[in-house]
């Protein structure tokens, strides 16, 4: 997995690419509840991600439960193909907000 | 089993799941699978071999030793380790309305295979969890 962050106006861009599994999951959540416990509000960009298990899966839940603890938007962007199926078979695809770009959410935010 | 099983033994550990999926997707799609269902089948097997590493060793040294190979109709994945011994009274699946990390694994596994039992074993000497999966129900759910 590789992974990077970006601020994007007051948003923070958490964007993950590859394989997201019990190997990597522990970096994958470190780096997005860093950015919600900075207070911002925080976008995951799935869009390159080829593989995620329940590891990567249980990071994402905890992030959206934080953000919704501090009241902080948060959501899941360009989700892939392959987290979408995951997403559905773990009956989360409508719980986390999903968006088709950052631009797209930041545009229509607030 | 006989000498079509692939076998792969490899510590259990995190750093192994990436090449126990590689060898079920190679596996289901030279056994005809479609690559969504070999997709699939590497997701319940990681889940399988998670549990084994986090709930089964605990953290403690061990091996997993993955076979593959194809049954009447299917395919059929065996995994063994040397853990404490478990059931499968001991799966609860976490009731999926309740929004929490973790214990989605077994869900996983459930949704996506057609059979799943351990295999008897002489006491004491860890787990041979089967899985089956049949190339007329590719899909997930029952």
């Amino acid at each position: 997995m590789s992974a990077d962050v970006r601020m994007q106006a007051e948003y923070a861009i958490v964007s993950l690419a590859g394989e997201i599994d019990l190997h990597s999951s522990p970096e994958a959540r470190k780096l997005i509840l860093t950015c919600l416990q900075d207070n911002r509000p925080t976008l995951v960009d799935l869009g390159d991600v080829a593989y995620i298990d329940s590891s990567g899966v249980a990071s994402l839940v905890e992030g959206f439960q934080l953000a919704r603890q501090r009241q902080l938007d948060f959501g899941l962007v360009r989700v892939s193909a392959a987290v979408l199926n995951v997403l559905k078979l773990a009956r989360l695809d409508k719980v986390f907000p999903l968006y088709p770009s950052v631009e797209e959410r930041i545009k229509n935010a607030g | 089993m006989n000498e079509t099983w692939k076998l792969l033994q490899l510590p259990a550990q995190a750093d192994s799941l990436q090449r126990l999926r590689a060898l079920v997707r190679e596996q289901a799609l030279a056994l005809g699978f479609a690559a969504g269902c070999a997709d699939d089948l590497a997701l319940a097997v990681n889940e399988a071999c998670m549990n084994v590493i986090q709930h089964g060793y605990r953290g403690a040294e061990g091996m997993i030793e993955l076979s593959v190979g194809a049954i009447d109709g299917g395919m059929e994945i065996r995994v063994r380790d040397k853990a404490t011994p478990v059931s499968m009274d001991d799966w609860r699946p976490r009731a999926l309305d309740e929004l929490r990390p973790g214990g989605l694994g077994v869900h996983f596994i459930r949704e996506i295979m057609d059979e799943v039992a351990y295999l008897p074993l002489p006491e004491q000497s860890g787990n041979l969890l089967s899985m089956k999966k049949y190339l007329n129900n590719q899909g997930v759910g029952k």
